[in-house]
């Protein structure tokens, strides 16, 4: 029992980095109807950015909180204006060309964003500095989470929460919804649709490089090619939970995370990368609108 | 009219860089090299390359001849990590660019996918780091100047019972990997060997983040150590995961782990633990701290073993060379650029085995290399000691007998 | 009779083509040439599900995996005993081996394409970026099966597959998936093919069964990227999980983008093209895959339907050029 319940917490951990990646992906492509395959490779930048700018400020590596926040923050606008750019100079020109152009410029994109980052960052693994230290907690009955744990929940919680206030009570949130819904029909309402579009990729990089971070304090290890697999795990999620829905990207992320972590305690921790694919199959048969999507009929 | 014409022209252009990259002019000795300059192994690739760069180096400073032949530049060809791609680069080191010796690679798989080209061209290849017991069993032109995974394993376990006193161990190996699986294998019957049990076994993939799962499950079996044959990449990480789910015991590892990386990212958590290694970077040895000065000298960091061992690789080639300049000069003229394609090439080439065959006590930065009946070295591992953060060498275990292999 | 004359003479040019290159180019060339041969086939069997019938497969290694594997299990378990029987029987060896491969070649086609089938099958209900994706996970998953089964060497591995693998098994095969492709495109069911890529509500109202024909087209371009997995495994004689990632996929892709989606000329051209150039630059270090990448996103951007287009190269368009040229004079 005490063993399934630290499975548990470990499982929900690495959730919440799931959902939040997978949020972006879910906005995404909710308005474009594009899976950003670089959005993965935004995870990894944001990583970077906070390691780059750890490193400037606390060459010691001594922590501070006030520090920790400052990191977290710029690694997002830092990725904030990657993903500006990419939307700009990548996924703009061919947004009116067809579906499949626009899924290979974004697999494009995510190559060259990879291996840009192995000729710029080197390929071999840096050490993020610690600018949390850890501490155990327990919760009793033998099971233990660390203050960096609780740390990727709660700031997971709390920008998931930001976001669906961004998206249900602001204007530019109800205006992604509108754009979401039809962008002709947006734009008669006299809706910016390039300019929500181009919103929506940077908050989308944002919470990814927030990912990224949090992962990194979490464990620091980072190199350019990390952000393949959660990337695509995390749109996994998305589909799980129902594409286009933001509460079922969070929902999404937590049954892959709790799923992952089972399979490698439980079965075989080979299975870790394909249970991922295998829950993906298994939904687009059977539920293909996702847990909390709702069946729509494709217009014609 | 413009773009039909494109199509045909850009194919001819490659097929014009393909024809185009024959031997030139100058008469000199080719060696080749490949390694995985990109891709997940490129780490890999990037330290082989410099290791061979400060060997070569290290003879240009002084003349660059090896019995009045310069000794060209070794470049080396990129096979992504890629076993077919090595072949490929291999198939262009023997054939188009007409070397006399190869170089490379690190990982076991790629070795093996191109040594029988070698072994079929009659062109002798030194593995730097492939410790797989496969690779050299390809052929009679195929070298290795590292130890295997059987003797390490055997290492390792002998260390674990011997020296810790440790009964039970539990391992945490990388599914995706050929090395690490391996040994695995020989730790685990080298182990249970000496009357240690195996108490938990499971596994991650290389590139894994979290490990959680696998040591929260490990730490229910009770082991009194954990067994990591896998590389710094990882072993980093699962230390420091390992500490924060209670585990205090020792994480023990194989030269997979030596990096100067590895106690950055492992922190506190990797004191104690103890890996098998090529070479202890504090041990005095004059050889070694050569290299070091050297390699520091030139890409300011320290090498790491697998950078060491292509050293040695190369310097161990060049005596090879030397020593069949001056017992045999006239064959030895078969290994010039002016050679390539004659029988006095084949002659020398075969000759050059025979040369590196009888490496004996040479004097390598990674220790006293001799090159046994299998063509595989026969040398010291060291096991190495964290301590405080630093890594403290702590015994030096000799090949009993040739492992059996 | 004319259709079968063409037959013996293409088998015969093959025969030449197998007797003379090997000893007119050194070995690398000819290594070159034999991958070239097995990403054609690659390429050209993606395009017919990528190009013709407009689905987007990413998880063409997948099928070439498990066509690899399956082939060089039956050679290292069967058909190894079969050639030693055929040649102590007085068989030539070429023979001997070369009827041996055919036989492993279709076996891992065959399963390849009964992996297309299943894969297939999803695609009557997703579309586009969803099927992507099930073909993407439907190559990882393959791969962790592979390092899964100590059977087939996991991790470590296959070696020792015998190479049989020649030109001219490479030459029929590129023959035959180039002749299916175009004559596919030029018949009834082609154009149904067409016709799906183009509007498939349209295709439907018109009666087009659109569910047999996308499973079709995974079933045919699976067997061939099965068969092309078996061909690659027989020539290195090395098999490993890691040669079927999901960036080999990519590879394929990139070549049938880089041709044209649903040119098979182009798919051809462009699988040479793609793997001669990387050649050039082996030793420009890791500037190489971010070429690609870039290659990839300026051609999306400046020209979406690739080098060609969906042209073809015929014979009749050469003549008709000629002739319009001699007539007009060589003013222009």
């Amino acid at each position: 029992m005490t063993e399934f319940l630290q499975q548990l917490v470990n499982g929900i951990t690495w959730g919440s980095v799931y959902a939040l990646i997978a949020l972006g992906y879910t906005m995404v492509y909710g308005i474009l109807r594009l899976i950003n395959f670089a959005h993965g490779d935004v995870y990894m930048l944001g990583a970077f950015f906070g390691y780059f700018l750890a490193r400037w400020l606390a060459p010691a590596a001594l922590p501070s909180g006030p520090e920790a926040i400052l990191v977290l923050l710029v690694s997002m606008i830092g990725a904030g204006v990657v993903g500006f750019l990419i939307e700009r100079l990548a996924y703009k020109p061919v947004r009116r060309s067809s579906r499949l152009a626009a899924l290979i410029t974004a697999i494009g994109v995510s190559l060259l964003l990879e291996n840009g980052g192995i000729l710029i960052f080197g390929p071999d693994p840096k050490f993020f500095p610690q600018i949390i230290p850890a501490h155990q907690f327990q919760l009793g009955a033998g099971v233990t989470i660390s203050n960096q744990q609780v740390i990727v929940i709660v700031v997971s919680i709390a920008l998931m929460l930001g976001l669906r206030f961004i998206v249900l009570y602001t204007r530019v949130g109800k205006a992604m919804r509108a754009v979401s819904y039809s962008h002709t029909a947006a734009a008669l309402m006299g809706i910016s649709v390039d300019r929500i579009i181009t919103f929506t990729f940077v908050l989308g990089s944002m919470l990814a490089a927030a990912a990224g971070v949090l992962v990194a304090v979490q464990n620091p290890k980072i190199d350019p090619l990390m952000g393949i697999m959660p990337g695509l795990k995390a749109f996994v999620a998305a589909v799980l939970g129902g594409i286009g829905n933001i509460p079922g990207a969070v929902l999404g992320g937590l049954v892959m995370g709790i799923a992952e972590v089972m399979v490698v305690g439980y079965l075989s921790p080979t299975w870790r990368d394909a249970i991922a694919f295998i829950l993906l199959i298994a939904i687009l048969l059977f539920r293909p609108a996702g847990i909390l999507g709702s069946n729509t009929a494709e217009k014609v | 009219m413009k773009r039909s014409i494109l199509a045909p022209l850009v194919l001819a252009c490659s097929l014009a860089t393909l024809a185009g990259c024959g031997a030139s002019g100058q008469e000199k000795i080719v060696v080749g090299e490949y390694g995985s300059l990109t891709g997940t192994d490129a780490t890999f690739g990037g330290s082989t390359r410099d290791g061979v760069q400060v060997a070569w180096d290290e003879l240009a400073a002084q003349g660059g001849k090896i019995g009045g032949l310069t000794v060209g530049e070794i470049t080396p060809n990129d096979d992504e990590g890629k076993a077919e791609e090595a072949a490929t680069a291999v198939q262009k080191i023997v054939n188009q660019d007409q070397a006399v010796a190869v170089i490379g690679e690190v990982a076991s798989s790629r070795s093996l996918a191109a040594a029988p080209i070698c072994q079929n061209a009659g062109v002798p290849m030194i593995s730097p780091s492939s410790t797989n017991p496969e690779v050299t069993k390809q052929g009679d032109y195929i070298f290795r100047v590292c130890f295997l995974d059987d003797f390490q394993g055997w290492v390792m376990a002998n260390f674990t019972a011997g020296n810790l006193k440790l009964k039970k161990v539990a391992i945490l190996w990388d599914v995706k990997s050929d090395y690490s699986k391996g040994l695995k294998q020989y730790f685990t019957t080298a182990f249970t060997g000496m009357g240690g049990t195996i108490v938990g076994d499971q596994s991650y993939s290389s590139g894994d983040q979290d490990f959680r799962a696998q040591l929260t499950s490990l730490k229910a079996k009770n082991p009194e150590a954990i067994f990591v044959p896998g590389y710094y990449t990882e072993a980093g990480l699962i230390a420091r995961q390992a500490r924060e789910i209670g585990f205090k015991g020792p994480l023990l590892g194989g030269d997979g782990w030596e990096s100067s990386k590895l106690i950055e990212i492992g922190g506190d958590a990797m004191n104690g633990c103890y890996y098998s290694n090529h070479w202890a970077l504090d041990s005095p040895d004059t050889n070694l701290q050569h290299f070091v000065a050297e390699y520091k000298k030139k890409f300011n960091t320290d090498p790491d073993a697998i950078a060491g061992l292509a050293y040695d690789a190369t310097r161990i080639l060049f005596a090879a060379m030397q020593r069949l300049s001056t017992e045999d000069p006239k064959t030895f003229a078969g290994l010039s650029s002016k050679a390539a394609g004659t029988d006095l090439r084949k002659q020398a080439t075969a000759k050059l085995r025979d040369m590196i065959a009888q490496t004996k006590n040479y004097p390598g930065a990674t220790g006293q290399i001799t090159i046994d009946a299998n063509r595989n070295a026969s040398k010291p591992a060291v096991v190495i000691q964290i301590k405080n953060g630093k890594k403290m060498f702590d015994t030096t275990t000799y090949p009993q007998s040739t492992p059996a292999s | 009779m004319k259709r079968l004359l063409i037959t013996a003479a293409t088998l015969a040019a093959l025969v030449v083509v197998q007797m003379t290159i090997p000893r007119l180019v050194n070995p690398y060339v000819f290594q070159i040439i034999v991958l070239c041969g097995i990403n054609v086939i690659l390429a050209v069997s993606l395009n017919l599900i990528n190009g013709f019938t407009g689905q987007f497969s990413i998880g063409h290694a997948g099928f070439m995996a498990l066509g690899g594997y399956a082939s060089a299990m039956f050679s290292l378990h069967v058909g190894k005993g079969w050639v030693a029987a055929l040649t102590g029987a007085g068989v030539p060896a070429v023979v001997a081996q070369g009827a041996a491969l055919l036989v492993a070649l279709v076996l891992g086609g065959l399963l390849a394409a009964v992996a297309g089938y299943f894969v297939g099958l999803p695609s009557l209900r997703l579309r586009g970026d969803y099927l992507a994706i099930v073909t993407l996970g439907f190559g990882e998953i393959i791969r962790v099966l592979i390092i899964n089964v100590d059977a087939v060497g996991a991790a470590q591995g296959l070696p020792g597959i015998p190479q049989w693998t020649n030109l001219f098994w490479i030459g029929l095969f590129v023959v035959a998936v180039i002749l299916l492709s175009r004559n596919l495109a030029h018949s009834t069911h082609g154009r149904a093919l067409f016709a799906i890529r183009d509007d498939e509500v349209a295709a439907e109202a018109l009666g087009v069964n659109t569910t047999a024909y996308k499973v079709l087209a995974f079933v045919i371009g699976a067997f061939f990227a099965g068969v092309a997995g078996g061909l690659s495994a027989h020539f290195v004689s090395y098999l490993n999980p890691s040669s079927f990632t999901f960036l080999r996929s990519i590879e394929i892709v990139a070549m049938v983008v880089l041709g044209g989606l649903g040119s098979v000329t182009g798919a051809t051209l462009a699988a040479i093209v793609l793997t001669v150039l990387p050649e050039a630059l082996r030793s420009a270090l890791a500037y190489r895959m971010v070429i690609y990448a870039l290659m990839l996103i300026v051609l999306m951007i400046t020209r979406p339907q690739g080098l060609l287009g969906n042209r073809e190269f015929s014979w009749k368009a050469v003549r008709d050029r000629l002739s319009r040229r001699r007539a007009t004079g060589p003013a222009t």
